[in-house]
């Protein structure tokens, strides 16, 4: 063996290779904070991956080539395409996905090196118990993904599904109970392959009772909550095979998820630990329909040339987006809009609700992508104090973030989370489909107030026509 | 060696807190969507348990190689993904085209 290439196998040299890797993420992360140096930032940290994976290459003694590259060339063969082709309103699908199949890894290693190694026979507890933690919280987190994504996908219904009352809780602590009583069994020398499987399979089940149980609402929330566990389940993995790019990468993400969970739970004013309980838009769900059935459908429809003649004599359009926006893939034809009023000398501004979609971030996405311009999008604390000299607000598919109950109505399962003040504007256009209610399956008061008239129809349907309408005038 | 890990393991966290405490609203899916390839790394994982094992049977074999193809896709389509979501926030750097809405 040559010196050169000794020195590339060098365990030494493929530490440093790491700590650049991570040094790369931890740079890109920074980059991703601010959105001028975000694509950058994303780059880096992918070539950071890169370094980090071809530094694995180099380990002394590599072998299995041909089965080390099959993987690779499956997984690239899969997650490729999928991420070209996903269309930006399914990106939170995605994103549970990808978190869901990084879980799903985290568990099959921990599964292989305990197959290896006959049960972790004769192996320290600093090996065992991280490998058990990965075990666990890898399987939820994939299981519990695959529910966040057939939700979000909606191949199964929103709605929370689960045992009624405590059951539920009890049935998941029960799992949970299992799957440490496995673990704790192989961490004090007991080998039986039985165990293993047991375990993966409790947590499993688990994975997926936590999240069946929990509205289609909450799912942002629980996707961030689950990325944050694989981060942990992969840091876990750092610490058995002893590697710090892994500790270091996995505990970063432990952490970003934690901190991003909290702040969309704020956001809806909702703390995790009552997500998770779950059943969220089922009891309260029912309340809050039959409090609207009391309105007796004093809803007013309006045409696109009505609105039209409405939104060309305003001083302010504010433009709220919703999911429906997204659905529709609307926001070129909302940009259109927003170029004719600006043409005749209207003010347009968009307010943007941290949760409007189904992610935060998800209508900036969107908007950036029809060339909005970035000063354009307000934040709601920004907007809310605008909406009184507001002549119109048009509200494109956006429900349960306008809904004036979560200030009025202390029974309603919104009450609290801080809205849109969209009532507050002169008058209301509101864009949807049907009275369906949102998402959250929560009736909105705001389409039975006197200032509001709905437009009913697809979103990017009743956009453009109002701005044929405009133009016409 | 575990207590040194373990030093680095806590350090992390505080640094991920640190990093990513100040994140404008408007990043937060690109920035879950980042850190989620991010945590493709267990990668890593599997390469080593498969790469460095010695008379891994069948079954175990089978396993790792999957568990390869989903950290694969983490990492690749974690960076994609997050990739075009940030496309659009790429300040427009072609003023000549958007030249009409310079009045706005």
């Amino acid at each position: 063996m040559t010196l050169a290439t000794s020195f590339l196998h060098d365990q030494d040299f493929i530490d440093i290779l790491y700590i650049v890797a991570f040094g790369l993420f931890i740079y890109g992360l920074m980059g991703l904070t601010g959105p001028r140096t975000a694509v950058r930032g994303n780059r880096i940290a992918a070539v950071g991956m890169a370094i980090a994976v071809l530094a694995t290459f180099l380990f002394e003694g590599m072998g299995n080539w041909g089965l080390i590259i099959l993987g690779i060339a499956v997984g690239t063969a899969v997650g490729v395409p999928s991420a070209r082709q996903v269309k930006m309103t399914q990106i939170p699908q995605m994103v549970a996905l990808f978190n869901g199949v990084g879980g799903g890894a985290v568990a099959l290693i921990a599964w292989a090196e305990f197959i290896e190694t006959d049960g972790f026979d004769g192996l320290k507890l600093t090996f065992v118990i991280p490998s058990l933690f990965a075990a666990i919280i890898g399987s939820v987190s994939f299981w519990g993904s695959l529910i966040a994504f057939g939700k979000l996908q909606e191949t199964i219904p929103g709605r929370p599904i689960g045992l009624p009352g405590r059951g539920q809780q009890l049935l998941n602590l029960a799992l949970l109970l299992v799957a440490v009583a496995c673990a704790i069994a192989i961490a004090s020398g007991s080998t039986a392959g039985a165990l293993m499987v047991v375990l993966l399979l409790a947590a499993a089940v688990l994975g997926l009772f936590v999240v069946l149980p929990i509205g289609g609402a909450d799912m942002p929330v629980v996707i961030s909550l689950l990325n944050a566990f694989t981060g942990l389940s992969a840091a876990a993995t750092g610490l058995a095979l002893n590697n710090t790019a892994l500790i270091v990468a996995g505990m970063i993400v432990g952490a970003s998820g934690t901190i991003l969970t909290r702040l969309m739970a704020e956001a809806m004013n909702r703390s995790i630990p009552s997500i998770i309980a779950g059943g969220f838009g089922g009891g309260g769900a029912i309340e809050g329909a039959v409090g609207a059935g009391e309105h007796g459908g004093t809803v007013r429809a309006t045409s696109a040339a009505d609105a039209a003649i409405q939104m060309a004599y305003a001083r302010q359009v504010v433009i709220v987006p919703g999911y429906g926006m997204a659905v529709a893939q609307a926001q070129h034809a909302v940009r259109e809009l927003a170029r004719e009023l600006e043409k005749r000398g209207v003010e347009v501004k968009y307010a943007i609700h941290p949760v409007a979609g189904r992610m935060p971030g998800h209508m900036n996405v969107l908007l950036a992508e029809a060339d909005v311009p970035y000063d354009q999008l307000k934040e709601m604390d920004d907007i809310n104090p605008e909406f009184p000299r507001t002549d119109v607000a048009l509200v494109i598919g956006a429900n349960d973030v306008t809904n004036p109950a979560a200030n009025t109505n202390p029974q309603s399962p919104i009450y609290g989370m801080p809205i849109l003040n969209v009532n507050q504007a002169k008058s209301v256009i509101v864009l949807k489909r049907s009275m369906n209610p949102g998402f959250a399956g929560i009736e909105n008061e705001l389409y039975f107030e006197p200032m509001t008239s709905m437009l009913f129809g697809d979103a990017k349907a009743s956009v453009a026509d109002i701005t044929k309408e405009l133009a016409e005038l | 060696m575990f207590v040194t890990n373990l030093a680095i393991l806590v350090v992390s966290g505080f640094l991920g807190f640190a990093v990513i405490s100040k994140v404008p609203n408007t990043l937060h899916t690109p920035l879950m969507s980042g850190t989620n390839a991010i945590h493709g790394i267990v990668l890593l994982g599997g390469l080593i348990v498969l790469g460095l094992g010695t008379d891994l049977g069948a079954f175990t074999k089978l396993i790792l190689v999957v568990a390869i193809a989903f950290g694969t896709i983490n990492v690749v389509g974690g960076f994609l993904v997050t990739d075009r979501m940030l496309e659009m926030f790429k300040s427009k750097p072609d003023p000549p085209k958007d030249a009409e809405d310079g009045s706005s």
